[in-house]
């Protein structure tokens, strides 16, 4: 969908997620990303959509249109009338979809705002949400206004310890700490360790880490590298939760199914390992 | 059941899918309905004969209450002159005086739909908590071995105690369907002791939540019992008789007059027939002055304490048919003009009965939850299963079209097991929907062998043996066995969403 200012691209919106960070919550899922992880779960909201329009001819419900307006052409999606099959995004060969609408903040609260009698808030996510610091501070802005909270759900990669205005109206951040070393960081992100690791010690300072996660990845990095700098970040901080991931092959591109999943045993010995390094909660899943 | 005795007779003392006390039942009524004395006028008749209205095979000839709400604070202050029971010292005493009470409950079926408010009952006699523990699980196990019916229910008070947090510990440990279960919320329940409920409610299917503040607003000092019948405490429902709304589209002839000629009809047909069963009951019958429960004090005869409960089911459909509606999107449960239509029929219904003059007690309204041989009601005024949109409009649907049952409504939702490790988030949503007001909710988790029933419990390994011809000692899965067959209750929206 084309986009015009004061807008975010918005993937998805689910009215009630129990794995979202405290409570209840209403994601909202932004498109775009500054990492390319190796096993992402949900590669197709990577990057913008380029108008290529091969999604347009293999969409079976005419949901997908191309479309042109001032002279740009662009792929318009009509919610109506999807079914939800997702045809369009395994076709995309640009790790894009073309199910997004750009929405103003107030747009989105529009459509959320039924949700509010049983939320304790929202929690953006991605793509990676903070590549839209503006539209973020304005919808945040908007949720507390009504009594709710709101999370980021972030890798990191953008400092957030010196944006004021997007922090006071920020309740907590959920941080991804996806390796433990900088060799291991770069080979599955493509982008370093050091900002994840700042944003990680400037929210628990702030008191505004939820929790970190991390995928655990078995043979692709040093698993119990990362469970050891992600404990020592967070091991003062007694209210900050460790989530463990187990890597699924739920999602993933296809050229990495051949890696293989975390036995339950493993997950158990990086939670011990955790738990050792002083970290009092700790969340396998 | 046919019209045959004998041949009703030979089937049931040969079925091989009942206990012997089940069997017993069986028979009694088959004796019941070989006689029809209830005097019923001729509206009544008519909506008998067009299939909009139902006696809930409650019996023919009826000499007992469909529902007995004793007065069980009472009863173990005073101890029974009748029953010969002092009042009791210790936890001990207590639930042997409870035990001999339910089993002498004059109600339909011969067992309590109610058991008391537990945790209220049993608390001032905690006094050592590993005793209590024997005690109280010396109760629930007797219970659900002799009473044996998922209509049975206990409800817990909304004040965190040692006896609810025993009953939930081992609620969730028994994994049994009986009895069923409902903690009374109010605001000023502790949060903590909310989200142990739910975590006993995601392992076991219950309890369910009732709103506190509303039902007692209506009904004063009240009880859950069976499926979620509101009733008042030492009150009785006398009996129920159900409209079948799905039914109406064929007699009204537009919107308009479904409104104005065909719901003021029915609601005659329908007390019509609760006056005259109350009136086979209460004197013909001198149900209250035949049993020593209305000597004593524990059920009391005026009218607040007597309901007639005026059931109802297919909301959904009667909508849909009236208007006309086919396309998903503008169907009742989605369409805006629909569930508008839907809530314009609930308050005629309540207006109408509340006109009328009531000849025994009051009537109450609920939203009843279908019985094995429905095929064509969706529960009350429920979203008809597969047809459910996204759970925030559900859960405000539920509300809008149930706002006058005083007698009871319910909705349930099953939930996946991520949701098991964030009990918050349930306790985020049903306080949501409370504030709202939503009457009352039950949750469970979709992997669970305990499952929900339109309103009660049944094990799916029990739905399997009596499929297989082996007797359970639930009677409620021989409903549920055929119930969820028809209803489709196992294709429910599961809810809480995964995401990695």
């Amino acid at each position: 969908m084309r986009k015009t200012a004061g807008t975010a691209p918005v993937n998805k919106i689910i009215s009630f997620s129990a794995v979202d960070g405290f409570g209840n919550r209403t994601a909202i899922f932004l498109q775009g990303c500054n990492q390319n992880c190796l096993y992402c779960h949900n590669p197709e909201t990577i990057h913008p959509c380029r108008a290529c329009g091969a999604c347009v001819e293999a969409c079976p419900a005419g949901a997908i249109q191309m479309a042109e307006e001032a002279g740009e052409r662009y792929v318009a999606y009509d919610i109506s009338k999807c079914c939800n099959c997702d045809t369009c995004i395994r076709t995309c060969g640009n790790s894009a979809s073309p199910k997004i609408r750009n929405m103003t903040a107030e747009e989105v609260m529009e459509e959320i705002l039924p949700y509010f009698p049983f939320i304790d808030g929202i929690t953006t996510s991605g793509g990676e949400c903070t590549l839209h610091l503006d539209f973020l501070t304005e919808l945040y802005g908007l949720v507390k206004k009504e009594g709710k909270t709101a999370y980021a759900d972030t890798n990191g990669q953008v400092p957030l310890w010196n944006k004021e205005d997007f922090l006071r109206v920020t309740d907590k951040t959920m941080i991804d700490l996806k390796a433990g070393t900088e060799k291991d960081h770069r080979k599955l992100t493509g982008m370093g360790l050091h900002n994840p690791v700042e944003n990680i010690k400037r929210m628990a300072e702030l008191g505004k880490l939820y929790e970190i996660r991390t995928v655990v990845v078995p043979g692709v990095v040093d698993n119990r590298r990362t469970v050891e700098l992600g404990s020592s970040l967070i091991a003062a901080c007694p209210e900050v939760r460790y989530k463990l991931i187990k890597f699924r092959h739920f999602g993933v591109r296809e050229e990495y199914l051949n890696i293989p999943e975390p036995s339950d045993q493993e997950m158990e010995e990086l939670g011990d390992l955790a738990r050792k390094n002083g970290v009092r909660e700790i969340v396998i899943t | 059941m046919t019209n045959d005795m004998t041949q009703d007779i030979l089937y049931t003392i040969k079925n091989p899918r009942v206990t012997f006390r089940q069997r017993l039942k069986d028979m009694a009524k088959i004796a019941e309905n070989s006689v029809e004395l209830v005097r019923y006028t001729e509206k009544s008749r008519e909506y008998f004969e067009n299939g909009a209205m139902m006696d809930m095979f409650e019996g023919k000839t009826p000499y007992r209450t469909r529902y007995c709400v004793p007065d069980y604070e009472l009863f173990l202050r005073q101890g029974s002159k009748f029953l010969m029971l002092e009042p009791p010292k210790d936890i001990w005493d207590a639930v042997g005086n409870l035990l001999c009470l339910y089993h002498n409950i004059p109600a339909d079926g011969g067992l309590p739909v109610y058991i008391g408010c537990l945790d209220e009952l049993l608390e001032p006699f905690v006094r050592e908590e590993a005793e209590a523990e024997k005690a109280i699980r010396f109760l629930l196990t007797h219970v659900d071995r002799t009473i044996s019916n998922a209509f049975c229910h206990a409800n817990l008070g909304p004040r965190d105690s040692k006896a609810g947090r025993i009953i939930l510990k081992l609620t969730a440990e028994m994994q049994r369907p009986c009895p069923n279960m409902t903690l009374l919320y109010r605001e000023d329940t502790p949060d903590d002791y909310l989200r142990a409920a739910l975590d006993t409610a995601m392992t076991a299917a219950k309890p369910s939540f009732a709103n506190d503040a509303l039902y007692r607003k209506d009904m004063g000092n009240y009880a859950v019992v069976s499926c979620y019948n509101v009733l008042p405490i030492g009150g009785c429902g006398l009996t129920l008789v159900r409209l079948n709304m799905h039914k109406l589209p064929e007699l009204a002839e537009s919107p308009e007059d479904l409104l104005d000629r065909v719901i003021p009809d029915a609601v005659t047909a329908v007390c019509d027939a609760i006056d005259s069963r109350c009136e086979f009951i209460v004197d013909d019958c001198s149900y209250y002055e035949n049993t020593f429960l209305y000597d004593e004090g524990l059920i009391k005869k005026d009218r607040d304490h007597m309901i007639g409960m005026f059931g109802f089911v297919g909301l959904a459909e009667c909508v849909n048919g009236v208007l006309g509606l086919h396309r998903p999107e503008e169907r009742f449960g989605k369409g805006k003009e629909a569930d508008a239509f839907g809530e314009k029929i609930m308050r005629r219904l309540r207006e109408e009965i509340d006109k009328r003059p009531c000849r025994y007690g009051k009537y109450g309204l609920h939203a009843q939850v279908g019985v094995m041989e429905d095929s064509g009601g969706t529960p009350g005024g429920r979203i008809p299963i597969g047809e459910e949109p996204e759970l925030p409009f559900q859960i405000m649907n539920f509300i809008r079209m149930h706002q006058d049952c005083d007698a009871g409504c319910g909705e349930l939702f099953p939930f996946e097991e991520t949701v098991k490790r964030n009990p918050q988030y349930l306790a985020d949503i049903m306080k949501g929907a409370f504030r709202s007001g939503a009457r009352y909710l039950s949750f469970y988790g979709s992997d669970s062998d305990l499952v929900r029933v339109t309103g009660y419990l049944v094990k799916k390994s029990d739905i399997e043996k009596f499929r297989n011809n082996e007797a359970t000692l639930n009677e409620a899965t021989v409903n549920g066995s055929e119930v969820h067959r028809n209803l489709h209750l196992l294709d429910r929206k599961v809810r809480g969403e995964a995401k990695e």
